[in-house]
């Protein structure tokens, strides 16, 4: 049922003299353009774009997007992605005209409506966290790291102090260090212990007065709560450093705990995660960070203010600002549904995703526990990492061999081979979205997987539209567009 | 609750499986003293028809385009976006799929990517594309550390004066704290001199960054400025606005060895200022050197083509600390947007956006030129579809009295910290047009001013 012909390449689609879009005359007098623009600077020929009608391109990207799976379509149990359901009245409201067509520079009394929506967006981030002032301006996670890792680094040069360490568990995602790397600070990576937590020992060991931050997922990569924390950010605050809690977890604790509680100084959220941004097939996301008051004058410009006795919104530039991550004010498109989102639930319905999130991993765990052991932890989070190493050291099944053989059976593989603390690792986030009935075939399907023959599960998938594909061929001699470079 | 499925007999199905006897027992980990022990202070929860009455309340407090005439610039555009754009970004598909890690779950994803990657270069003429990072101030950044990285030079960048002041901000956030030197060329004249610019490129610049056209709308001489970075061993970084490309030289024919925009431009709406796209493009031979997710075309185990997730060992996931960036995402949905709206409009569409946007924008200076106490800046330098009139009764009193008559202009220049006296006239105001402005609108503009 395929239709082969559409999704051939756009270029080998493209015929000399066709049109998908046309453009009406001039309603302008018209001038040569070399005369209006010296002839040096203009082109001698077009630029090579394809040549295809409206109907090409609609097809030929309608059949493309048949060869995704997505969570519209897949139970997509994506550990540490949180692939929650996207609701579709997110789409409809970030479209609305007054919404989408607002220009960043038109005059902000015409912007109210916005800003209003942004400054309670900024509050219930706020309040969620429990640290009170918020920046909205990170493109994402990685970009709300980078940031406020500067607003630490400003806040301790304000003091007069130099600090130039950041230290971070093992278990960290790989944005940890290398965002650590781009702020200036020298990188130091931590042991995890036995249960797979923060090595208190570790932490003491490498604490001094150079520690700036320490960086923590808390419930962690590995989906447990860091039962310590309080502990470790009293340490931590001790040598005189502070404390950075990476949100991408936060769907596990909402209404729960707050990073402001256990001891965080600053954080940041995935907005793209939490509050099902949605994805879109690698992003746009969306990182606003939250942090302590006394680091609120540090943070990015500009942020909303709210003038109460004129109830007038304004942007200000907090006012030791580090300055600018990004042109313009933030990814607005995904965080008015991380608004629609939180609005949707209120405060119980939050934390009843939470409750249904952790009750899914831990029921999801639970009934594969016996083929799929799971290393660390008891009770987890909202997600759970398990081990195929038994699998694999009887019959030589992998992680990879199992995570590509459920895409035969319609499942989103898990991640797998990270966090890397967990040999032969499956990562699995079912998220509050997903049914018993979804996970009860999910687990039955994997206990099928495991009695197949373990040659015929390394050439897995079957089903999909290619086989697994020769990454080695790929990244030796890299073709990475369709024309010749010219 | 909304989007939950367990009913409380499931759940307590479940919790026996688990060997648990209620919910919070799931959350023991959690200490108590760490526990919040109130509901969040937060709004009461809405049902789909209140919010939806409610955000559209909030968005009748706004003016968009709908109800105004929109010349307003500075790295955002009220460009037309063909509905074909939208039905392929509303493709759930597309947009609520993960990154392409799982190639055989994801071909719709990286195929689309890798044409993206390729529609990129032909417009740019550059040879090699990422699959798009944040937006068009991360870019020049990303390009400066590039750039140090390749030259090995690590302390010192140039920037022209005429760069989008925002940028120049994200770059001066991002370098100056690393001890890197950011030395800003004055623009007096609405452009660089490259007297000025050969003055300030030494053997220890690891680039030169060139807005073209530049943040004032007008031309650089961006040929000449390359082959002074060339000179001195520096990269040259070329900024280039995605629809000028219609009608201009590429920045690949005249050697830049970095390209970047921001491609707002391509089918993505105004919304706010973001989420946008930023283009990020350059020359072969730096490709391990590059920042951001890259797709590459190889066969799988049967020998079929297909496309996957390239030289992952330059990011963040597999090099950590050692990484070429930390960007984790790249701009996924919006970069499909501008896929399909480059498929859409082909050779011929992206030319006649370009001539349409420019003769408009010529028309536009004219006559707003001809008006008395209105000026043309910087009227001897050629642009292409923006420029700054500056009032003789100040930019507040311009802004107002357009706004009244219902259109809206800028940014003004006032608004904008500038350095080097590259801030030509603090009552300036840039205008834009695109190809959706028409006669009529432009016409009625000016006998308002007149008035």
């Amino acid at each position: 049922m395929r239709n082969q012909l559409a999704t051939e390449s756009l270029f080998g689609l493209s015929h000399h003299g066709r049109r998908g879009a046309r453009f009406p005359a001039a309603d302008v007098p018209v001038k040569p353009l070399d005369e209006i623009i010296p002839k040096s600077a203009l082109s001698t020929e077009p630029t090579g774009l394809p040549e295809v009608t409206e109907s090409d391109v609609i097809r030929h990207f309608v059949n493309l997007s048949t060869l995704n799976m997505c969570v519209d379509t897949h139970f997509y149990p994506l550990g540490s992605c949180t692939m929650k359901y996207n609701p579709k009245r997110h789409e409809r409201l970030a479209s609305l005209p007054g919404i989408v067509d607002l220009h960043p520079y038109q005059d902000l009394s015409g912007l109210q409506g916005m800003l209003e929506l942004l400054y309670e967006t900024q509050e219930m981030l706020a309040e969620i966290s429990g640290l009170p002032a918020v920046s909205l301006q990170p493109a994402a996670g990685a970009q709300g790291e980078f940031t406020a890792l500067l607003t630490a680094k400003a806040y301790f040069e304000d003091r007069g102090e130099k600090r130039t360490k950041v230290l971070f568990p093992n278990s960290a995602h790989g944005t940890n260090p290398a965002s650590a790397a781009i702020a200036g600070f020298e990188c130091v990576q931590l042991a995890s212990s036995k249960e797979g937590l923060v090595d208190l020992d570790d932490l003491k060991a490498h604490l001094d007065d150079q520690t700036a931050v320490f960086m923590v997922t808390n419930p962690n990569t590995l989906g447990l709560f860091e039962k310590d924390i309080k502990q470790i950010a009293q340490m931590v605050h001790d040598a005189g450093g502070l404390v950075y809690i990476d949100g991408a977890n936060m769907n596990a604790i909402l209404g729960f705990t707050r990073p402001g509680d256990f001891g965080g100084d600053m954080m940041h959220y995935n907005v793209h995660k939490t509050f099902t941004g949605p994805h879109g097939a690698g992003g746009p996301g969306s990182g606003p960070i939250a942090v302590r008051e006394f680091l609120a004058d540090f943070l990015p410009g500009p942020v909303i203010k709210r003038n109460s006795a004129e109830n007038e919104f304004t942007l200000e530039t907090p006012p030791k600002s580090i300055g600018r991550v990004r042109s313009f004010y933030g990814n607005i498109g995904i965080l008015v549904r991380g608004y629609c989102y939180l609005r949707t639930l209120g405060a119980a319905g939050l934390k009843a995703v939470s409750e249904n999130a952790v009750l899914n991993a831990n029921y999801l765990k639970a009934i594969l526990k016996d083929v799929l052991p799971v290393p660390n932890g008891d009770l987890c989070m909202h997600e759970f990492v398990a081990s195929a190493s038994k699998s694999k050291s009887e019959n030589g099944i992998t992680a990879m061999d199992i995570a590509k053989r459920l895409l035969d059976f319609g499942f989103h593989a898990p991640t797998v081979y990270f966090p890397l603390v967990v040999p032969e690792a499956i990562m699995i986030e079912p998220t509050e979205t997903e049914s018993k009935e979804t996970l009860d075939a999910f687990a039955e399907t994997i206990r099928n997987i495991l009695q197949e023959d373990p040659e015929f599960l390394h050439l897995a998938p079957h089903s999909t539209k290619i086989s697994r594909p020769d990454e080695v061929v790929a990244a030796r001699n890299p073709i990475l567009q369709c024309c010749e470079p010219q | 609750m909304p989007y939950l499925f367990n009913t409380p007999d499931q759940q307590q199905e479940m919790l026996q499986a688990i060997g648990v006897d209620s919910l919070e027992d799931l959350f023991s980990t959690i200490p108590s003293e760490l526990r919040l022990n109130r509901p969040l202070d937060i709004p009461p929860a809405l049902t789909e028809m209140e919010l939806q009455a409610h955000v559209s309340k909030l968005a009748e407090k706004n003016v968009g385009p709908g109800s105004r005439v929109c010349m307003l610039g500075g790295g955002a555009y009220d460009h037309f976006i063909p509905a074909a754009v939208d039905e392929i970004a509303r493709r759930g598909e597309f947009y609520t799929a993960y990154t392409p890690y799982q190639a055989e779950a994801s071909q719709g994803s990286l195929q689309t990517f890798f044409e993206f990657q390729s529609l990129i270069c032909q417009l740019t003429g550059m040879d090699v594309s990422n699959a798009s990072l944040y937006e068009g101030g991360t870019c020049v950044s990303e390009a400066a550390f590039m750039a140090m990285r390749v030259t090995n030079r690590h302390d010192r960048v140039v920037l022209l004066g005429s760069l989008h002041p925002e940028y120049r901000q994200v770059v001066e956030t991002y370098l100056t704290h690393l001890n890197c030197e950011v030395v800003v060329v004055p623009c007096v004249n609405g452009t660089a001199d490259p007297a000025d610019v050969e003055a300030a490129m030494n053997d220890q610049t690891a680039c030169l960054v060139i807005q073209h056209p530049n943040f004032f709308g007008t031309l650089e001489e961006a040929e000449q400025l390359t082959e002074i970075a060339h000179k001195y061993g520096a990269l040259s970084v070329v900024s280039y606005d995605p629809i000028s490309l219609g009608i201009l030289k590429r920045p690949g024919d005249y050697g830049a060895d970095i390209a970047i925009a921001e491609g707002q431009s391509l089918g993505t709406p105004l919304q706010f200022g973001g989420p946008y796209l930023g283009l990020f493009s350059c020359s072969q031979k730096f490709v391990r050197r590059m920042p951001g997710r890259l797709i590459g075309q190889t066969v799988d185990r049967n020998g079929n083509l297909c496309y996957v997730l390239n030289l992952q060992a330059r990011e963040q996931h597999i090099r950590r600390d050692k990484a070429t960036s930390n960007i984790c995402s790249n701009q996924g949905l919006i970069a499909i947007r501008a896929a399909v709206y480059l498929a859409l409009l082909g050779k011929q569409g992206i030319r006649e956006v370009a001539e349409l946007s420019c003769q408009k924008a010529h028309y536009a200076a004219e006559q707003l030129s001809q008006i008395e106490g209105i000026d043309l800046l910087f009227a001897d330098r050629p642009y292409f579809k923006e420029f700054v009139v500056s009032c003789s009764e100040g930019s507040d009193y311009l802004l107002r009295k357009a706004r009244q008559a219902g259109f809206d202009l800028g940014p003004e220049l006032s608004r904008f910290e500038f350095q080097n006296g590259s801030a030509p006239d603090q009552t300036g105001v840039l205008v834009a047009i695109t190809e959706q402005r028409t006669r009529e609108e432009i016409d009625r503009l000016v006998t308002a001013l007149k008035a």
